[in-house]
């Protein structure tokens, strides 16, 4: 790892500085696209008390799922239990600490994170339980609450390919929440299915710029699928 | 006799425009796409960050990188684009979807929706619905009628904690197809040969059943 080479060879390296009662933004949307081998690390490195931030919160046995298990998580911000057993168990008994947050504004509130936004005012949510101790405020004859951005001080993200450059493309649907978690973590960490050559990747079509990545690893991936639908 | 969860999606197929943008919810909404009229088009949204959702795909294509918003895999249709979750959320909230379609545990007179909490009990989080009901201004919510103990999901008020506030005007259940106005349900379309007395037993919130309340046919 050096000037603009953000390439590391180990998950322990990857992860390095992660300790307990930090913040974790991670990628992905069920599933799909989720930093997987980074999650498995954050298991092995046995870190507690953490918040994490995530659409979903993988499934029993999988993603962050495993995260739940061993209890790392004090705090979950996502929009969606779901079919996940364990993570609806731990929300009704008090065990863990859940702010659901509607999907729309957890993109919107890493977005803002990223790009130096604190808050922004949005109609999702008002007259809702999400709204309480919100401000209220109307703009041209509708009511917005506000809600603040959120940051982390780790990004797990997962790409499809990237250059050493830390620029990153994602493959199909696995793009998700990827990029906007890319932009707001202190310190970001790519894992992906291949690294290329610098020039490789069209500058044009780079989903995230070089800029907001600190750390990228070369990963191999499950990628198991939660619904599996065939035409008949 | 109710509709079946094919003839609900039969029935909001019929709302369906051509050249419109659609977001379907999951259950009986997303079955909707199956019953695009002949020779309309239609570009479907799924809210993980995909325009153009095409059909479920064969054994050989399917890909664990390409799924819909209820995490089932699909393909993409010719014409398709795919993008991050904000960018999607973008097009939801800045109104640019035509039509949404998503079920609801209950809608209630003033046109508010529960779908996603019932305390102490189940807890599914909001999702994107919250953000779909918001931004949308064209919505239809399916659902059943009652629940399976009798229990009216037409009310004068929400009991449930709320997924957005006033913004529900047509409900389609399995007994029949209502619009909400001026804090009351009107009885447009009834289900073939459902009663409106039955309709009237079976909703809580008030209830206008004009004079030509039409029976529907699939």
């Amino acid at each position: 790892m050096a000037g603009l080479d953000k390439r590391v060879n180990t998950y322990e390296e990857a992860l390095a500085g992660l300790t307990d009662g930090m913040t974790v933004l991670a990628g992905g949307f069920g599933l799909c696209g989720i930093p997987e081998n980074l999650i498995a690390e954050i298991r092995r490195r046995r870190v507690k008390g953490l918040t994490v931030v995530s659409n979903n919160c993988g499934i029993d046995g999988f993603g962050l799922g495993v995260l739940l298990e061993e209890r790392q998580i004090r705090k979950m911000i996502a929009s969606y239990v779901g079919e996940n057993a364990l993570f609806e168990r731990q929300l009704l008994d008090g065990e863990l600490e859940v702010e659901l947050t509607p999907q729309g504004t957890l993109a919107e509130k890493l977005r803002a994170g990223g790009a130096g936004i604190p808050a922004f005012y949005t109609a999702t949510g008002y007259g809702t339980p999400v709204a309480e101790g919100k401000e209220v405020r109307e703009f041209r004859g509708r009511r917005y609450i506000l809600e603040e951005a959120i940051s982390g001080d780790f990004a797990i993200v997962k790409g499809w390919k990237a250059d050493h450059f830390g620029n990153v493309v994602y493959r199909h649907t696995a793009q998700n929440f990827n990029p906007v978690v890319a932009t707001a973590g202190r310190i970001t960490v790519v894992e992906v299915e291949e690294i290329v050559e610098p020039g490789e990747l069209e500058p044009s079509q780079i989903h995230t710029p070089g800029i907001y990545v600190d750390r990228v690893i070369l990963g191999h991936f499950e990628k198991r699928i939660e619904q599996r639908t065939v035409r008949a | 006799m109710a509709l079946s969860r094919e003839q609900m999606a039969r029935r909001v197929a019929r709302e369906l425009k051509d050249g419109y943008y659609v977001n379907l919810g999951i259950g009986i909404p997303t079955l909707v796409a199956n019953y695009v009229p002949e020779g309309m088009d239609v570009m479907l949204q799924s809210e993980n960050g995909l325009l153009g959702m095409g059909a479920f795909p064969s054994e050989a294509e399917i890909d664990a990188d390409m799924i819909n918003a209820g995490k089932q895999t699909v393909t993409a249709r010719p014409g398709a684009s795919i993008f991050s979750s904000a960018e999607s959320f973008a097009m939801i909230r800045g109104g640019h979807v035509d039509l949404t379609v998503l079920g609801a545990f209950e809608v209630d007179v003033e046109g508010n929706i529960a779908s996603w909490m019932i305390p102490g009990k189940l807890v599914k989080g909001m999702g994107g619905a919250m953000d779909l009901v918001a931004g949308a201004d064209n919505i239809i919510v399916t659902m059943t009628h009652a629940s399976k103990d009798g229990e009216s999901k037409l009310l004068q008020r929400c009991s449930l904690p709320l997924t957005g506030a006033g913004c529900i005007r047509r409900v389609l259940t399995d007994l029949a197809y209502l619009e909400i106005d001026n804090g009351a349900f009107v009885l447009r379309e009834r289900a073939p040969g459902v009663s409106v007395e039955e309709i009237v037993a079976r909703t809580a919130g008030r209830l206008i059943v004009p004079d030509d309340v039409v029976e529907m046919t699939f």
